[in-house]
């Protein structure tokens, strides 16, 4: 898909993201809207999908083709949207979003049977962990198929992470590329208040991973080279790990950059306003 | 009261080390994954005939538990081990969101469970694993009795689609189930009839319930005994039938008393219909260091317990 496309979708799931969070009034949009892009370039580019006349075919083990984890899963707005317009299940469906008997769930999960998801996530930490399972299944199949997964910034804090993030490079799992989402903001502030991580790079590094980073996470031309460069260096003994730099709520101005917006629904207003600053390309649902 | 006799003395782990090695050469789907404890959990066999399917995980149990959720991820059956306690308790979570709830094809294996682990004292002598577990939506929890029904129930478990925790332990004890025995989940096995109490027993506890037996019908009474292997789902068929005739009962079980097989059968019988329950159990403590046999003295989980317990229930009829 041509640039131009990929921001045209991009600008309707900024719009199915914030309608449905409204619409529920509870949700995470901020880091919601930061992701877009890299979940638009990943579904709609990057990568490989097992499709069906043109339609993605879902099944759990997900053979032959690429896998996508959400570690943070409290931005599943972004990841149902994407999941909608790539055609995994109807677009219909996204108005169901945190509502009763709903497969579109607070956070994500396989319970209810919703196309494109294999594991539950937000409770953190947990994703990395499950990502290198799933790339090390793929190697014990002999599967070519690459396994993405992203985590936030906030994130890094949990214990578990760094278990992963050792046991990665000691297993040379080659054939995976993980995300930080580093908008540099949680729940309760600045990440560099609340908890520093200090340079995530260099703690990544020293552990053994080859690290790249995306500076403009928000424009699509620098996604895709970034993807690019990191899937030309899978294959060599290492993880790759991806500093995806971000802006929380991009797209919209009022909630850029502020933690404020991490898990706040707008209102009749707000929405109005935020819709006014996204433009409708594939149709709303 | 049925004889039982045993001509060796063996540690459910090894039945555990011995299914693997057999499920490492029948099912190429297993994958075997420990935290740094592979003496303990007998996996040598397993690792020396399959070393690419085995994933050393170092002392980090929590990811132990994501990786074994991804691994099934394309149809590999993760057999995840280490002790007990850092098998269920330090990975609560881990568990109940990565494997329980995304109800993925885990087997965690968990060895040294309970006081019989001994000296290393209370920090590893979990007692509330089965009540953490059988707690958890869908997941199937075995605590089988000897070295020949931990092998069969390893092998079993391979076979079973979704999470199973399948707790053993380190002490030696009798062998005295059949070497080709067939494990059934879910179903309870008869180990003796009776008439006049019923002993619902799981684990380490079967053997000291036979031994009770024998006792009790020394002293003329007849008691039923029942090796609930599977605590979840339990066998409310047998329970009920069984307390149908004895009208009276004793759980043995090397575990808290609050939240393992007792309270499950309890469960049962408030439902259903109300007898007499005696609970042979650690009376809601931590253990302490010792040997098993001083251990299991000291908390009241012997024979000789069971007995007592067994008279007082009848005595409540």
């Amino acid at each position: 898909m041509e640039i131009e496309q990929l921001e045209k979708v991009a600008s309707q799931v900024r719009r199915d993201i914030v309608r449905m969070v409204h619409s529920c009034q509870s949700g995470h949009p901020g880091g919601s809207l930061g992701c877009t892009d890299l979940l638009v370039a990943l579904y709609f580019e990057r990568m490989m999908l097992n499709e069906q006349d043109g339609k993605p075919v879902f099944d759990m083990n997900g053979t032959g083709e690429d896998l996508f984890f959400l570690s943070n899963g409290h931005i599943s707005p972004v990841w149902y949207s994407t999941l909608a317009r790539r055609g995994y299940f109807p677009v219909e469906e996204l108005a169901t979003f945190r509502k009763l008997d709903s497969r579109l769930q607070g956070h994500p999960t396989t319970h209810e049977h919703l196309e494109g998801i294999r594991i539950a996530s937000g409770s953190l930490g947990q994703g990395l962990s499950v990502a290198l399972g799933a790339a090390m299944s793929k190697k014990l199949n002999k599967d070519k198929g690459i396994i993405y997964v992203l985590m936030g910034d906030g994130e890094q804090q949990e214990g578990q992470v760094w278990e992963a993030a050792s046991f990665a490079p000691h297993h040379e799992v080659d054939n995976l590329i993980a995300f930080i989402d580093l908008n540099g903001q949680q729940i309760d502030g600045p990440t560099v208040k609340v908890m520093n991580n200090r340079d995530l790079g260099k703690k990544y590094e020293a552990f053994g991973w080859e690290v790249i980073s995306i500076e403009e996470g928000n424009d699509m031309a620098a996604i895709l080279k970034g993807l690019y460069e990191a899937k030309s260096r899978l294959g060599h003994g290492r993880p790759i790990l991806v500093l995806l730099h971000t802006g929380m709520g991009f797209g919209v101005d009022f909630m850029m950059g502020s933690h404020k917006w991490h898990g706040v629904a707008p209102n009749d207003e707000q929405l109005a306003a935020a819709l006014g600053q996204l433009e409708e390309t594939l149709g709303d649902y | 009261m049925k004889k039982y006799t045993f001509t060796e003395k063996k540690d459910t782990r090894s039945g555990f080390g011995a299914g693997m090695h057999e499920l490492g050469q029948q099912n190429p789907n297993v994958v075997a994954l420990c935290a740094d404890l592979v003496g303990s959990l007998k996996l040598e066999p397993f690792i020396k005939e399959n070393p690419d399917r085995f994933i050393q995980c170092g002392i980090s149990e929590a990811n132990m538990i994501g990786v074994s959720a991804g691994l099934t991820i394309g149809g590999k059956i993760p057999f995840a081990t280490t002790f007990a306690n850092f098998a269920t308790g330090r990975v609560y979570d881990q568990i109940r969101q990565s494997v329980a709830y995304s109800n993925k094809n885990v087997k965690i294996c968990a060895s040294h469970a309970g006081l019989t682990l001994g000296e290393d004292g209370a920090t590893h002598q979990i007692l509330e694993d089965l009540g953490m577990m059988k707690m958890l939506p869908g997941m199937t929890v075995i605590n089988p009795c000897d070295y020949n029904q931990t092998k069969a129930a390893t092998i079993a478990i391979a076979d079973h689609e979704g999470p199973v925790y399948l707790r053993f332990g380190r002490p030696v004890i009798p062998v005295f189930t059949a070497a080709d025995q067939k494990f059934e989940i879910g179903k309870a096995w008869m180990v003796n009839e009776g008439t006049d109490v019923s002993i619902f027993a799981t684990g380490h506890m079967v053997w000291e319930a036979i031994q009770a037996g024998e006792q009790l019908e020394a002293e003329g009474i007849n008691a039923e005994i029942i090796n609930i292997h599977t605590i979840k789902p339990l066998d409310e068929e047998a329970v009920l039938k069984s307390v149908e005739k004895t009208g009276c009962v004793v759980t043995a079980e090397e575990h808290n008393r609050i939240g393992g097989l007792g309270d499950s059968i309890a469960q049962v019988l408030v439902k259903n219909k109300l007898v007499p329950q005696e609970y042979v159990a650690v009376n809601d403590s931590f253990g302490e260091s010792g040997t098993p046999t001083q251990l299991m003295e000291k908390y009241g989980l012997t024979a000789k317990d069971i007995v007592a317990a067994a008279k007082r229930a009848i005595e409540r009829k």
